[in-house]
């Protein structure tokens, strides 16, 4: 059974001025049908190259991806995106950002009526129903997340993949969408994987958070299992002791096993950044 | 839900009904009426002071007045002229229905009037061949940039050959096109006279690279991001370029196409002056060999005139531009 994904040996090499670059090396991953997978791990290691590698808009230089039977060779709608900073077209409404995916995928096995309820079914499960017509620059930044989300969901994707979906957003945004996210997972149960650089969304979200060490030649560090019970509730989470070890954990390979490469380069200096901040909070956690 | 958005006109006309103060807006009129005028004032003051200083072997050199008075003139020989084509046509007729009268055999026919083309008459042919040209240009340059913009082989292979015809003079091209059009048209009842076709193949050859090259720019330019997209819908290439490219590139474009325009019209005058087909330049030609008193005045005419109508086209791309754009916010200039 868990191999309906299955990335195997895959590294990537890229040309660049002063030599060939290696990004990835040797990046082995099974996935389960209906898994929700978290790619983490410091800026520049080479997250979002697997994940392209898997949209098929990188070839890996070595190595393999194979989607339920089929290698993975180009990209494609079986494996629709959502992009960091929502990539709507701008010049079509949120209908027709929705309808441009639905009118390829569905063209020959949907009628124009069935295509219309399904894009309408799509933008009703992220709750932008309420603004068909209206362009991507008169909607605020996290309901463009949403229509970027309903337009790869309308794909009926094998699997979905988004690349740090809710990076670009504030805080209570992002925590409304986090949950918009995990109401729909649990109706439709998609296999998915998601990059972030937020530990707690990694947490609340997936059931498996892969954990990438720093390039480069980065690879999988380690994978932990997230085995917390399905609804998960934000608040309650919050003093649940065994979320807060798997939280723990994941921050502990962030910041000890693999030291963030831009904190190495300015050692000395008092650390302001949040990231920082979490590190400080970990060490009070457990001396407590 | 807490992502409430205000949309930016939404936005924009609550700031118009809510009031600015009335002194606001009249320095705002001030600032985009009055500043314009005292500009016009002012250079008209010092162009009446200059020319009265200047004296050729044409006599002074004509200030605001003496172009005035040119235009009167140039709009009542024009006139002038009308009447006598049409009294022209009149007598003809007149003639042929005598004629008919006493044989209703008779075989009657019009001559064509072959009257001097006045000012006016040389304005609408110099805008219908920078139309024409320009359209030529158009119709190969956008495609052609496209193209390029989509494919970065192509682009390497074809950019030199536009780099090195983007500077040529079309006073260099004029005699070749010339030679190549009096040896392939050669048409019995030609539909297009050759002259009109020597200045509107020199314009459109110098129309087309400033198009080509803002296009491919544009095109090239596009969002990585969108790209991808299109990609992963597996979109077909005419629905992506229709979809996703032109949208893009509409801006560029559009800045190619008004500088292609802007280039084709002082293209024109040009071609029109050395090679003797009719325009505005060939008015401006006949007037300079002509040598009367009235000469410099009725040139500087034809000056203004040329600078008005390129004003005039310039702010008719910007038109279509706005209508065809998507993003109606976005500021042109």
């Amino acid at each position: 059974m868990n191999n309906y994904l299955d990335i195997s040996g895959v590294g990537i090499e890229f040309n660049t001025e002063s030599g060939p670059f290696r990004a990835l090396q040797n990046i082995n991953l099974k996935i389960d049908k209906g898994e929700f997978i978290s790619l983490i791990g410091h800026s520049g290691c080479g997250k979002s190259t697997v994940l392209n590698i898997v949209a098929g808009l990188y070839h890996a230089t070595e190595g393999g991806v194979i989607l339920d039977g089929k290698e993975v060779d180009q990209p494609g709608p079986d494996r629709a995106v959502v992009f960091q900073n929502h990539a709507l077209l701008p010049w079509l409404t949120v209908y027709e950002n929705v309808g441009i995916g639905v009118k390829e995928v569905f063209r020959k096995s949907k009628t124009r009526a069935e295509m219309r309820e399904w894009i309408e079914h799509n933008l009703e499960l992220v709750h932008m129903d309420h603004a068909l017509h209206k362009l991507p620059s008169e909607i605020s930044g996290g309901m463009k997340q949403r229509v970027g989300i309903a337009r790869a969901l309308a794909m009926q994707p094998k699997v979905l993949l988004m690349d740090e979906p809710f990076g670009a957003l504030d805080a209570l945004t992002r925590a409304h969408l986090q949950d918009s996210l995990m109401e729909i997972q649990s109706d439709l149960n998609n296999t998915v994987i998601m990059i972030t650089h937020d530990v707690d969304e990694a947490v609340l979200l997936s059931d498996r958070i892969v954990m990438m060490s720093n390039g480069p030649a980065a690879t999988i560090g380690e994978i932990l299992e997230v085995d917390l019970p399905r609804p998960r509730e934000r608040l309650a989470l919050a003093e649940n002791a065994h979320y807060n070890h798997l939280r723990q954990q994941v921050l502990r390979f962030l910041y000890e096993k693999q030291k963030n490469p831009a904190d190495r380069q300015k050692r000395g200096f008092s650390a302001t950044s949040d990231k920082a901040s979490e590190v400080s909070k970990l060490k009070r956690d457990e001396a407590a | 839900m807490s992502e409430v958005a205000l949309s930016p006109r939404w936005a924009f006309w609550k700031g118009r009904a809510s009031g600015v103060p009335a002194g606001a807006r009249l320095m705002k009129q001030v600032k985009n009426i009055g500043l314009p005028f005292a500009g016009i004032i002012v250079f008209l003051i010092f162009w009446q002071g200059t020319a009265n200083n200047i004296n050729t072997s044409l006599g002074q050199f004509p200030g605001p007045v003496q172009v005035w008075e040119q235009s009167v003139n140039l709009y009542a020989e024009h006139k002038r002229e009308r009447e006598k084509e049409e009294a022209f046509y009149q007598r003809q007729e007149d003639r042929n229905a005598k004629k008919l009268e006493k044989n209703p055999d008779a075989k009657v026919k019009i001559r064509d009037y072959t009257g001097k083309a006045t000012f006016f008459d040389q304005i609408v042919t110099s805008l219908y061949t920078v139309a024409f040209g320009f359209a030529i240009a158009a119709v190969i340059a956008v495609p052609l940039g496209i193209v390029c913009g989509l494919s970065d082989t192509l682009y390497r292979a074809i950019n030199p050959v536009i780099q090195i015809f983007k500077p040529v003079s079309p006073l260099a091209w004029l005699p070749l096109v010339t030679m190549v059009v009096s040896a392939l048209y050669v048409a019995e009842n030609p539909m297009f006279e050759k002259s009109f076709l020597n200045s509107a193949f020199t314009v459109a050859l110098c129309c087309l690279w400033p198009t080509v090259i803002n296009t491919t720019v544009g095109v090239a330019g596009i969002d990585r991001d969108l790209v991808n997209v299109s990609r992963v819908i597996r979109l077909p290439a005419i629905k992506h370029v229709q979809k996703i490219v032109l949208p893009s590139a509409v801006p560029m474009i559009f800045t190619g196409l008004r500088l292609s325009l802007a280039t084709g019209w002082m293209v024109l005058i040009a071609a029109e002056m050395l090679a003797q087909n009719p325009g505005l330049g060939k008015f401006i030609w006949d007037e300079f060999q002509n040598g009367s008193s009235d000469s410099l005045g009725r040139i500087m005419v034809a000056v203004v005139t040329i600078g008005l109508i390129g004003f005039i086209l310039d702010k008719l791309m910007l038109m279509i531009q706005r209508k065809v754009s998507w993003d109606k916010s976005a500021v042109l200039r």
